[in-house]
């Protein structure tokens, strides 16, 4: 019995060192060498040059010249410490009233938009950082930022026609625009908006 | 659903279908021969590990020797990775200054991972520091997935090895088969498979976190960390304890559909392979065929049921103003319904807790198929080794019921199954269902720590304890996430679930192995029933069924189902 716990004890201390530091070591070598951009979180450069986000993770817009990513239930929203969706379940009140309280908002801040509002700018995503919007939840806003940029809409729609990604057959997945990206167009395309942004109550949370 | 739905489905089906028998074969040569297929270039390093930790690999392991180097490393597992989360803030590379974890927290955490459960009562991008999610997390997703693998082959040794061909009767050597389950498959596979995900947007870097300011001029941490290679064992080894909090829902961990398509495909990639090794142990390919196909049934079955589901409306929203479209509450966009479905299929009929939606906010019925799979012991597929050796457990139950009903001796490849051998698979199955119904019972009626920290009132809060006693003590480790687990009760009281769960099920699992190696091996006759047609096959997925079903129907009923109905008469809670 003893020896059997002998060769444990140095087993463990074998293959911590071989899979607990040399196996990640060794991927973040390669992973650096090979896709330095990725491994390093795909950040995303303004301009200027400064680290404006990640490309794969959602920031919050409250400006009506942005288009706005989902609500968010990672923290008090977009929180990239505390990922995560709101775990209400299908019979919860509280989702249901934070539903509607996001129609009547999105209701007042699109008031061009035609009824019904899309499902996917009321549900929180999984992960609370969802980058992404569907071609259609995207256009929803059209109107909203080409009044607020004073531009035609026809311009901010073919932006969003630019962006869209494709899923491929096979693969699985839905047809999707970035809106981190499609924000930075719409300042390339139009210049950045009057900022700060007005104050308002940000969207989802638990 | 839509027929782009229903493909993608399909195409990753069938690539898990391609890949068993080469990968089968290249397993059988890994663990059943001499010189592995890799053994000219990972021969050394192999041999090095045996002598740095002192083991003898000539030698092989009567049932209760391998039981004992099982545990004692495990419990060796245990005492380490809690010891590093307690230590985390004097250690190096913790860029983000976490301090120490709590001891519950971190006991949790400890017997969490070294069980292949991945349970996760803490935010890892705001609790766990770059060495922990390293040395303490990673280590054991590799440790622990190959013990399950080891198991299995044990049984599978037990069941296939003809008398005399070891003498004494014995299953095998722990060391040597944890040692190239470790450097032959999981190493190298994780590596390429860590390389591919970074490619696709996975970070993986020791550098600190990136502090972005928005577009709006809020400040945003972008969270790094060595994530893509802990994010490939995580898949690969079916443990699912994520880097991030959200899992494989995060951006992060999973940021396109072709690194979701890997991703599920290498949850099951091990699983489904083993079984055709598991055939050509036997020297009867079909006999590996016949579990593959009983598993694929129930497999199909569960995403069909959850494909459905979760593409019809959410009814807490019903009447609203909305587009009509599915469930979208706790779903990714990049992902929709079908992949979402399908993810949550395969991560729970192995024993791999990610998730890349909220099973929480999945409809009544949706969320049913994630628990039930749980529930059904996790072996469809199942876990890397553990849904085998669970499988096998039914299969000697089948053979057993089969004999019964037509008054034959049951046998199973030439050896008779006896009391011993049925006493200790029902000693399997009744550690499961005493652990998870009484843990739920503890904690829905009885004890008021159980429903403080629910985030759902009404069935759902039910479903949600239900979720995760069966979610513990099946080593799943996902959740109906809503339920605050980090507390002293859930802590403790879920830790010791996931040990019942893990070796309070292998140490049966090893006996049988122990008692069926030494049987003296007959040839089939005209009163033996054969496990190799497609006749076992339904018998199986009946035994399966009707288990997990008699079992843990009355508490579905409460939780699910009764959800489902009053959803449909439009109450919320």
């Amino acid at each position: 019995m003893f020896q059997t716990m002998t060769i444990a004890l140095r087993f463990c201390l074998v293959t911590l060192v071989l899979t607990g530091l040399a196996y990640p070591a060794l991927v973040t070598g390669f992973a650096q060498l090979l896709f330095p951009w990725r491994a390093s979180g795909s950040p995303v450069k303004d301009e200027r040059g400064a680290v404006v986000g990640s490309e794969l993770l959602a920031q919050r817009f409250l400006s009506p010249a942005y288009f706005q990513p989902r609500p968010s239930a990672a923290g008090d929203g977009y929180d990239t410490n505390s990922s995560g969706g709101s775990n209400f379940g299908p019979t919860s009140a509280k989702l249901r009233n934070r539903v509607k309280a996001d129609i009547a908002r999105l209701q007042k801040e699109n008031p061009a938009a035609a009824a019904p509002v899309p499902l996917e700018l009321v549900s929180a995503s999984g992960s609370g950082l969802d980058p992404h919007l569907t071609p259609t939840a995207a256009l929803w806003q059209v109107g909203r930022i080409a009044a607020a940029r004073k531009v035609s809409p026809e311009r901010v729609r073919a932006l969003v026609a630019d962006r869209e990604e494709t899923p491929v057959p096979g693969i699985g997945g839905e047809r999707r625009v970035n809106v981190l990206l499609l924000d930075l167009d719409l300042d390339r395309s139009f210049g950045r908006p009057a900022l700060p942004v007005p104050a308002g109550a940000p969207p989802g949370g638990k | 659903m839509t027929f782009a739905g229903w493909f993608s489905i399909l195409v990753c089906l069938l690539l898990i279908l391609a890949l068993t028998k080469p990968f089968g074969i290249y397993l059988y040569r890994v663990f059943e021969t001499e010189r592995p297929p890799l053994a000219p270039i990972l021969g050394g390093l192999e041999r090095w590990v045996y002598r740095l930790s002192g083991v003898d690999p000539s030698k092989e392991h009567h049932w209760t020797e391998y039981a004992r180097a099982l545990l004692a490393f495990s419990l060796f597992g245990v005492l380490i990775t809690h010891f590093i989360q307690r230590v985390q803030h004097l250690l190096p590379l913790n860029p983000a200054g976490l301090g120490p974890v709590a001891p519950d927290l971190a006991f949790n955490t400890a017997v969490s991972f070294t069980t292949n459960t991945n349970w996760q009562s803490y935010a890892g991008e705001s609790t766990m520091s770059t060495i922990t999610q390293m040395a303490g997390l990673t280590w054991h997703n590799f440790l622990s997935a190959a013990c399950g693998v080891a198991v299995a082959l044990a049984l599978a040794r037990g069941f296939t090895r003809q008398r005399g061909q070891t003498v004494p009767a014995t299953i095998g050597n722990f060391w040597v088969d944890v040692t190239r389950c470790l450097l032959h498959v999981l190493l190298p596979i994780s590596f390429l498979f860590a390389l591919a995900l970074v490619q696709q947007g996975v970070p993986q870097t020791f550098a600190p976190n990136t502090a972005a300011t928005t577009l709006e001029g809020a400040k945003q941490a972008i969270p790094l960390g060595p994530v893509a290679s802990q994010e490939s064992i995580k898949m690969l080894g079916t443990n699912g304890g994520g880097y991030y909090n959200a899992n494989s829902a995060h951006p992060f961990e999973n940021p396109t559909p072709f690194s979701n398509l890997l991703e599920m495909i290498s949850i099951f990639a091990i699983a489904a392979a083993l079984t055709y090794t598991y055939g050509l142990m036997a020297r009867n390919s079909r006999e590996g065929w016949a579990i593959f196909w009983a598993m694929a049934c129930l497999c199909v079955a569960g995403v069909s049921v959850c494909y459905w589901a979760e593409s019809k409306p959410n009814p807490a929203l019903a009447g609203l103003p909305l587009t009509v479209e599915g469930n979208l509450e706790g779903k990714e966009v990049r992902f929709g319904f079908a992949a979402t479905a399908l993810f949550a299929t395969l991560a729970t009929d192995a024993s791999c807790g990610a998730v890349n939606g909220m099973h929480d906010s999945f409809n009544p019925l949706g969320g049913l198929v994630p628990l039930l799979n749980i529930q059904l012991g996790e072996v469809v597929f199942g876990g890397v080794g553990s849904g085998l050796y669970g499988m096998l457990v039914f299969v000697v139950l089948s053979v057993f019921i089969a004999g019964l009903m037509v008054g034959r001796t049951p046998e199973l490849l030439g050896k008779k199954i006896e009391a011993k051998e049925v006493k200790l698979a029902v000693l399997y199955c009744l550690v499961f269902c005493v652990a998870v119904l009484g843990m739920t019972a503890a904690a829905a009626a009885v004890l008021p720590h159980g429903t403080s920290t629910l985030n759902n009132a009404g069935p759902h809060g039910l479903s949600e304890i239900l979720y995760a006693a069966s979610s513990a003590a099946g080593n799943n480790g996902s959740a109906f996430a809503g339920l605050g687990a980090n507390t002293l009760f859930w802590n403790v009281g879920l830790a010791v679930l996931m040990w019942l769960g893990r070796f309070w099920m292998m140490i049966p699992v090893l006996g049988i192995a122990g008692s069926m190696v030494g049987k003296k091996t007959r040839p089939p006759g005209p009163g033996t029933f054969p496990t190799d047609i497609p006749l076992f096959t339904a018998l199986l997925i009946g035994v399966v069924a009707i288990v997990g079903a008699l079992t843990f129907f009355p508490a579905l009923c409460l939780g699910p189902l009764v959800e489902h109905f009053v959803a449909l008469h439009g109450k919320v809670y």
